[in-house]
């Protein structure tokens, strides 16, 4: 029995979709999901798979179908049939991929607002008025001299100030040789941010903490506690802020697990928000290209209940008071872990007792 | 010496009157001729390709296992930075003007390019630049910032190789743009009367808009390496942020060529494709016009995409999103390219040789690289996948499985038309084949690795990663052996293959309507258009190309064309149109 044509290509496009939408949730390529932010990543890029296992089977069917069915048979040397196009057609496959990426453009959107992207609260303090709106005609004039200094607050500055108010932050992160960028005016802020989720706007995070990189290690201050560490100890259902900022170069901050990266600029504020659901030790990568040891500048962040968190807070506070009484009579073969360190931290004005007490 | 002897020092040109190919030495030598310069231009860049290929197996040796066993640090990022540097500046981008320079004035009928000097002084800066940026590994202080250099990390990494490597990718730079004006002035006023824009060969649309891509973008990143080069030298601190300057403005600067720089990667290779498709298809190329200006709409919209480079870095969130848009739509114009191909292949008369074979193999392996392209340009999935082995996975896909694929694909069906000779089909397929291993077993893998956890750039990783890393090295390992049977194959069919004839493909475009290989200054007589480029299977382009006669003969004969008359109408000269 011959079967038409048009139920093939139903049973093919059935089966496509079938197909397409089992892999798209069953693919196994991304880690155990451990915020509450890395959930509606993955829902995204399940969506994507499934359109992309579609557009995928159904190109690399075409393909091999046709090299099988329209194979030059030996001794035809015709030519096939001269169709040069087909309007109709071809405004279809225009149409299709276009509406796809508007979906997904839609949807990326959709989950980049639930994740804080835009946190509006930020580009409220953003001076929107320019200087040059202020004085009509003056600043054509004006030459480079004859500009006066922007009176808009930096803010920049004032984040990185704000850090320095704890002590530990600012024994490690040499903020006064390297200045703070302003923020552009007009366009928000500049400093890179994933803020808060909506609803929460305005209000200020559960937690604050000061991270600041260096080559090669991330350094984590907590201004509530006076805590410093080489780890990143988090409670589970807590919203965590990071407050990051570079000594030297481009660092990221990266967990697979959270599906969040941001780079970590010197001269800028960066911050994250995040909040962590799933117990467990996480691996910290940093994600840009930092030096040699790039590879080797990883931790781990241990998301663990509120007792674990606060027992953790108590030995380390126990644990800095013991390695400063100790930091007298160190040894200098005992640093022997930090050598790699030491060279690149020197110079930057960090006290051999934080490096020390951090690989302990 | 006297007046006359003077005199006549005076007017003897400098250069040869007819420069073009005599003898193999005029292939080491300062030649104007295009077909000379577009084969030293293939040549010199595979050159360079098989050196950033050796560069490419000892990064992966490096990975084969977990920790730094194998070179150091500091030698494992000085050769992934010289590994991109090579593959894109003085392979893909020259390898894709070299195929410009030997095909464009053959294929719109003119004798040469339009500034024929300033082609070879573009050329002739590739060898420099090239053994200049390989020099450094020599001074021992090989650039180590990553092809992309960000300060500040650039700027406290070793100056010399750095210093080094900025000049090197300037010559570069300033040698595509001279090669793309001089492609653009070609393309606009070069071709032969009665081909208007909508008669060209799709290959000369793609490196239109290449052309005007390269001219826009190209002195940006000129720009923001001489500001670099300022900050590194001088102590200037426009990138510096100790002195108060931005990194993130580099970071602006540099993608402003070197997002775009992919599709001056691709584009020319799209275009080649529609070439290769069509002719062993056996069937018109399906969607002209819509293949056409889908390469016009890349080039604009590859201007507005930069930013999805730097989404994890310092812009605001509204301007992530027009990035996300913009970086998406450019699908749309791209998968027009693909369903069209797919269309001009349905129903043909498909010759599996092996130019077809990496044409289908580009299509197959393109689709992927495109596909995460869209997935990477949705912000928050890129947020955790940028700086992975995702992106790696997804450039190496566009750029090998494109790209380079595109590249083999354009030499083994120009190459009876270069050499006058016949390359070998079963070697060329099983290079093919080898080819499609390695690529899929070197990059697949890398998908999965990035979104696991695996960061870029990195000579020691989780333990972990092992098995997938070491199918990644195999692969390369494979990737590296494939490229023997090609070597071999063409060098050896240049010396003795057989015979091509002037159009062993039967294919319509002119480049085909003359001897193999060209003569000086391409055809005896001025060429007349009598059918399109893609006029398989029409009756007229049968009765106007009688393309089975034995007895081809050259331009002006049956077997061409070219009609032995020029029509008075149509001169080559402006001035002699009435």
């Amino acid at each position: 029995m011959k079967i038409p044509s048009s139920i093939w290509t139903l049973l093919i496009g059935i089966l496509l979709t079938l197909v397409s939408l089992w892999y798209g949730q069953n693919h196994g390529l991304l880690p155990t999901a451990a915020t509450d932010e890395a959930d509606l990543v993955d829902g995204l890029f399940n969506t994507m798979m499934v359109v992309s296992t579609g557009i995928f089977l159904l190109v690399e069917g075409i393909l091999i179908y046709s090299a099988f069915k329209y194979r030059r048979r030996p001794g035809d040397n015709s030519d096939g049939p001269p169709v040069e196009g087909n309007i109709p057609l071809e405004i279809l496959w225009t149409a299709i991929p276009a509406i796809i990426v508007i979906g997904i453009s839609v949807y990326s959107f959709d989950v980049y607002n639930e994740m804080g992207g835009f946190n509006p609260h930020a580009v409220h303090e953003a001076p929107i008025m320019q200087q040059s709106m202020k004085m009509p005609g003056a600043a054509i004039a004006a030459t480079l001299n004859d500009t006066p200094p922007s009176t808009e607050p930096n803010l920049n500055q004032q984040k990185s100030d704000e850090a320095m108010q704890d002590p530990a932050t600012a024994a490690v992160r040499n903020a006064d040789q390297i200045p703070q960028k302003r923020n552009a005016p007009g366009v928000g802020i500049v400093a890179p941010t994933i803020g808060p989720v909506p609803g929460k706007e305005g209000k200020p995070p559960a937690m604050v903490v000061n991270v600041t990189g260096m080559q090669y290690a991330f350094i984590f201050t907590y201004p509530e506690t006076g805590v410093t560490s080489g780890e990143l100890h988090v409670p589970i259902g807590r919203e965590v802020q990071l407050n990051m900022s570079a000594n030297d170069v481009i660092h990221a901050f990266w967990v697979p697990e959270f599906r969040l990266k941001q780079d970590i600029i010197p001269g800028r504020q960066s911050e994250i928000r995040f909040t962590p659901k799933k117990e467990g030790d996480y691996d910290l990568i940093c994600a840009e290209l930092c030096g040699p040891y790039h590879g080797a500048m990883r931790t781990q962040v241990i998301v663990e209940k509120q007792e674990a968190f606060d027992n953790w807070v108590q030995e380390q506070l126990v644990a800095s008071a013991e390695t400063l009484n100790q930091a007298v009579a160190v040894n200098t073969e005992d640093i022997s872990p930090d050598k790699f360190l030491a060279p690149y931290t020197k110079d930057m004005g960090i006290q051999p007792e934080i490096l020390h007490q951090i690989h302990h | 010496m006297t007046q006359a002897q003077l005199q006549e020092t005076a007017n003897t040109p400098a250069l040869n009157e007819e420069p073009g190919i005599r003898k193999w030495q005029d292939y080491f030598g300062f030649n104007t001729d295009h077909k000379v310069i577009g084969i030293q231009y293939l040549v010199t860049t595979f050159i360079f390709y098989c050196m950033g290929g050796v560069m490419a197996d000892l990064v992966r040796t490096e990975l084969r296992t977990p920790e730094t066993d194998f070179v150091t640090p500091e030698v494992y990022n000085s050769l992934f930075t010289l590994h991109a540097t090579i593959m894109i500046f003085l392979w893909i981008v020259p390898a894709g003007a070299g195929f410009a320079n030997y095909l464009i004035p053959l294929m719109i009928g003119a004798k040469d390019m339009a500034f024929p000097r300033l082609n070879a002084v573009a050329f002739w800066m590739i060898p420099p630049a090239g053994i200049l940026l390989i020099s450094s590994l020599v001074v021992g202080d090989a650039p180590d910032a990553g092809w992309t250099s960000y300060p500040p990390l650039s700027l406290v990494t070793g100056q010399v190789g750095e210093g080094i490597w900025i000049m090197s990718v300037l010559l570069l730079g300033t040698s595509s743009i001279l090669g793309a004006i001089n492609f653009l002035v070609t393309l606009l006023k070069m071709r032969i009367p009665g081909m208007g824009f909508n008669q060209m060969p799709l290959f000369c649309w793609a490196m239109f808009a290449t052309s005007a891509l390269t001219l826009v973008s190209t002195p940006v990143l000129a720009a923001g390496l001489i500001l670099l080069s300022f900050d590194l030298i001088a102590g200037t601190t426009f990138f510096n942020p100790t002195g108060g300057g931005d990194p993130v403005v580099y970071q602006h600067m540099f993608w402003f060529y070197s997002h775009p720089a992919v599709y001056i990667m691709i584009l020319p290779f799209f275009g080649a494709i529609s070439e290769v498709i069509p002719v062993h298809s056996r069937k018109p190329v399906f969607g002209y016009k819509a293949i056409a200006y889908s390469s016009l709409a890349i080039s604009f919209l590859g201007l507005i995409v930069w930013a999805h480079h730097m989404f994890t870095s310092g812009i605001p969130g509204w301007l992530r999103m027009f990035f996300m848009i913009t970086t998406m739509i450019i699908a749309v114009p791209t998968g027009i390219k693909i369903f069209s191909w797919l269309a001009t292949m349905w129903g043909g008369k498909i010759r599996l040789t092996t130019a077809m074979l990496f044409a289908m193999g580009f299509v197959g392996t393109f689709v992927i690289g495109g596909i995460s392209g869209v997935m990477l340009a949705a912000v928050p999935f890129d947020i955790h996948v940028h700086d992975t082995y995702f992106v790696v996975a997804h450039l190496h896909y566009v750029l090998f499985g494109g790209s380079v694929l595109g590249i083999y694909s354009a030499i083994y069906h120009w190459f009876p038309k270069m050499t006058g000779r016949m390359i070998n089909e079963f070697w060329g397929k099983v290079h093919f084949t080898l080819t499609i291993v390695g690529l899929n077993m070197a990059f697949l893998p890398m998908h999965k690795l990035g979104m696991m956890g695996m960061n870029r750039r990195v000579a020691q990783y989780d333990p972990k990663f092992t098995t997938l890393n070491e199918i990644c090295t195999y692969g390369a390992y494979i990737l590296a052996i494939s490229t023997f049977p090609f070597i071999i194959n063409a060098i050896w069919s240049w010396m003795y293959g057989p015979k091509a004839g002037n159009n062993p493909w039967d294919a319509l475009t002119l480049e085909w309507m003359t001897t193999s290989p060209p003569a000086i200054e391409n055809f005896d007589k001025l060429p007349v258009l009598a059918t399109g480029p893609y006029d398989y299977g029409l009756e007229k382009a049968k009765e106007d190309v009688p393309l089975d006669d034995p007895n081809p003969v050259l331009s002006g004969g049956p077997n061409s064309v070219l009609r032995a008359e020029p029509d008075p109408k149509v001169a080559a000269n402006p001035e002699d149109r009435k």
